[in-house]
């Protein structure tokens, strides 16, 4: 897209979306296309090991055989893989951050996330990937300190392959469904964190996703390794710039607990979501899964999906270990024509594990917006629980709010509750709030983020607010 | 005599109703209601069920779902009708809710501020911080005889029936109304609340304050001292009269009022 029809899709859209905006950035970029030759040339020029093309490559041909899933509640014209670019980096390569192209340091001060480590606030380890690769990962000596490995997904298949090797595709393998096997073969970049034994990891760590270039896309994946009794809380953020034409963004994220060990893992995502007639946006079809590999180990995923032309997403865990913990919070927002089909799955296997589901939907204007979760308890999960809550709150009239929950008990001795709401934004509440002098828009914020509390007292604090924010902006207008 | 033309002097119109006609869904519920209340005074309306009572708060609050057909509300000497819900509260106008509204997840003290901050901004007063706010509730709170642990809670969410309508009453003395309008205030609450939610109200009232009690009993009335009267029925005011006409109604019903339509207002 030319500069100028850039800059006048901005100017339309510029109140609803805050990020909107792309840097012109000196790019490395790979033509349009797919084929065994992309997937090679992306390891070659990751100077990748034989055994990860090989895996690649697995992954590739198997993707071939497989066909795109349509079971969602979602609707979009068929995807043509071959008019996608796979990838594409800021050219500089960067021994440190002062290195970098002064225009993407500002790029990442206008998202808010500013990469020179003195202007950091304390308490925030950031790895920023733009488009196809990380630029930069903050705090990595402090953390190193610790036994903490920080880095990009690349450096670690550099630097500890071995940790990459035994982990990669363990809990979400190459053929495990369609977008994560095509991730799989052409995944450019992403994080990596190992936590060693015993460490409480003193920092937030955060990987901050910018999509900049046009007709790419974005296929990143985030390894995380929690050893034993090891703590670590994980932020991911995500924004790109409007444009007319979708994007494809397919992540994997695999995480694995081992004995005693917790990961806190919350996403903010805010990729540009199409205009209020449904052009352009994100197509976040995304993998995220953790294993509860050991006895009382605990993944607690909680997401804030503003963003996206659509979501498909299922954050899920699976609960091997014995009193081993599960949860999944969650608050997806969708408007004008936004479509999102999220939820989790959690799977008992281990005895006496016990999973959380807390999911709000917020459906506004003419958008779609659906809960899908899966509850299985396996037959060796003596006394496993499940509690799942999914409430759907309805601005206006013209959009949907549905739930899909599915259960699969194969043990007689677990118990599981369910509860879900459909509820339209109270007359009543914005009637009482506006009695009391606050305008409409302050009322609807205040009861809609009210509504969503339970999830966001499970961010950390700055994200917290962040998310507050996202909200009031996501729904701007959206009762009228 | 003297006494007489100060207070004529003194009556400054608030709020006047002319002809005021509202229906809901179809059916007529105000037909053609008259009343003019000045800075100052306490107006009760009394009416059997159904008689247009709660319409009556709700339509000067300013809820969508009336229609209004024809008449005029002049408040403050503008047209209420071009006022929207928020403006008319910051004007003055105070509803104290028959079923105060619960939201969940809306901490009391956060909704609280922000009302008051709202109310403070309009009249040109700097924001109370967080501990200059904290104050100035605690000390409302206490002459209601409220548990200060209220506050931590979500707004009415899990309040019992006396706690949401102290809590109603909280909120007019912490905003400080020109206008304010008790729905029902008195009803399920015990002699103990009532008398507290009384004293709150005695509390705010002044010359330049006015007051329109809602109620379907008198007994509120012995602790809230009306200068007026009015019998609402059908729509219509059809009897106005001091105290003493609730002390009638009390003891004689409202058979007399639907039988003599005539009693001159």
């Amino acid at each position: 897209m030319s500069d100028d029809s850039m800059q006048t899709l901005e100017v339309h859209t510029q109140s609803e979306y805050k990020y909107g905006w792309s840097t012109l950035l000196d790019m490395d970029t790979f033509p349009k296309g797919l084929s065994e030759e992309t997937v090679r040339a992306i390891s070659l020029k990751k100077e990748e090991p034989e055994w990860l093309l090989e895996w690649r490559l697995k992954a590739y041909r198997h993707w071939l055989t497989m066909k795109e899933p349509d079971w969602a509640n979602v609707h979009y014209p068929p995807i043509n893989y071959q008019d996608i670019i796979y990838f594409a980096a800021p050219k500089k390569k960067l021994n440190s951050i002062d290195e970098a192209d002064p225009e993407l340091l500002r790029m990442f001060d206008k998202l808010g996330v500013p990469l020179e480590e003195r202007k950091i606030l304390a308490g925030v380890a950031v790895d920023a990937v733009v488009d196809s690769v990380s630029v930069t990962t903050t705090f990595k000596k402090e953390l190193s300190t610790l036994g903490i490995i920080f880095s990009s997904f690349s450096e670690a298949v550099k630097e500890h392959p071995e940790l990459v090797k035994k982990y990669l595709g363990s809990v979400v393998p190459y053929t495990d469904n369609f977008f994560a096997t095509l991730n799989s073969a052409v995944f450019s970049d992403g994080s990596f964190c190992y936590i060693p034994a015993g460490v409480r990891c003193p920092m937030e760590l955060s990987t901050y996703f910018r999509i900049n270039a046009a007709n790419t896309g974005q296929f990143e994946r985030t390894l995380i390794v929690a050893e034993k009794g090891s703590y670590v809380s994980y932020l991911e953020g995500c924004t790109a710039p409007m444009r007319d034409e979708n994007q494809l963004h397919a992540a994997v994220v695999e995480i694995i607990a081992l004995d005693e060990a917790f990961v806190k893992y919350s996403t903010v995502q805010n990729w540009y979501p199409g205009d209020k007639e449904g052009r352009g946006g994100i197509y976040n079809f995304v993998t995220k899964r953790g294993i509860c590999a050991g006895y009382k180990s605990k993944i607690s995923w909680t997401q804030v999906e503003t963003g996206s032309a659509i979501t498909w997403k299922y954050p899920s865990v699976i609960l091997k270990g014995d009193e081993s913990v599960g949860e999944f919070y969650s608050v997806a927002v969708t408007n004008n024509r936004q479509q999102a089909d999220t939820g989790t799955k959690m799977l008992h296997v281990g005895k006496n594990t016990k999973s959380t589901i807390i999911s709000k939907g917020i459906s506004a204007g003419y958008s779609n917006n659906s809960y899908r979760g899966l509850v299985k308890i396996g037959k060796r999960a003596d006394g496993a629980q499940n509690f799942s809550q999914c409430d759907s709150l309805l601005m206006g009239d013209k959009c949907g709010a549905h739930t899909f929950p599915y259960l699969e008990v194969d043990n007689p001795n677990a118990r599981v509750e369910h509860e879900a709401t459909t509820s339209k934004i109270g007359e009543d509440q914005l009637f009482y709030c506006k009695q009391r002098g606050l305008s409409e828009e302050d009322a609807i914020n205040m009861i809609v983020n009210g509504y969503c509390k339970e999830v966001f007292n499970e961010l950390p604090m700055e994200f917290a607010v962040e998310a507050q924010k996202l909200l009031a902006i996501s729904l701007e207008g959206s009762v009228g | 005599m003297t006494n007489n033309l100060i207070k004529i002097k003194e009556m400054k119109p608030l709020l006047q109703i002319s002809d005021l006609h509202v229906s809901i869904a179809g059916n007529s519920i105000l037909n053609g209601l008259n009343l003019t209340v000045n800075q100052g005074e306490v107006h009760a309306i009394m009416g059997p069920n159904g008689s247009g009572k709660s319409t009556l708060a709700n339509v000067i609050a300013g809820r969508e779902e009336y229609k209004i057909e024809s008449g005029s509300i002049q408040y403050k000497g503008r047209d209420l009708f071009s006022m929207e819900v928020d403006e008319r509260s910051l004007e003055g106008i105070f509803l104290a809710f028959q079923y105060p509204v619960e939201i969940p997840g809306v901490s009391n003290s956060n909704f609280l501020k922000s009302t008051i901050n709202v109310h403070r901004v309009h009249r040109g007063l700097s924001e109370l911080n967080a501990l200059e706010m904290l104050k100035y509730v605690r000390s409302k709170m206490s002459s209601l005889e409220m548990d200060p642990d209220l506050l931590k809670r979500s707004l009415n969410d899990g309040f019992s029936g006396g706690e949401k309508k102290r809590n109603e009453i909280l909120q007019m003395l912490l905003l400080e109304p020109s206008l304010a309008i008790l729905d029902e205030t008195d009803s399920g609450l015990d002699i103990d609340a009532l008398r507290i939610v009384a004293d709150g109200v005695n509390q705010l009232r002044s010359t330049d304050r006015s007051f329109i009690v809602v109620t379907h009993y008198q007994r509120l009335l012995a602790y809230i001292v009306p200068d007026f009267v009015h019998v609402l029925s059908n729509g219509k005011i059809v009897a106005t009269g001091d105290k003493s006409l609730a002390l009638k109604l009390e003891e004689e019903g409202y058979d007399w009022i639907k039988e003599s339509p005539a009693v001159p207002a």
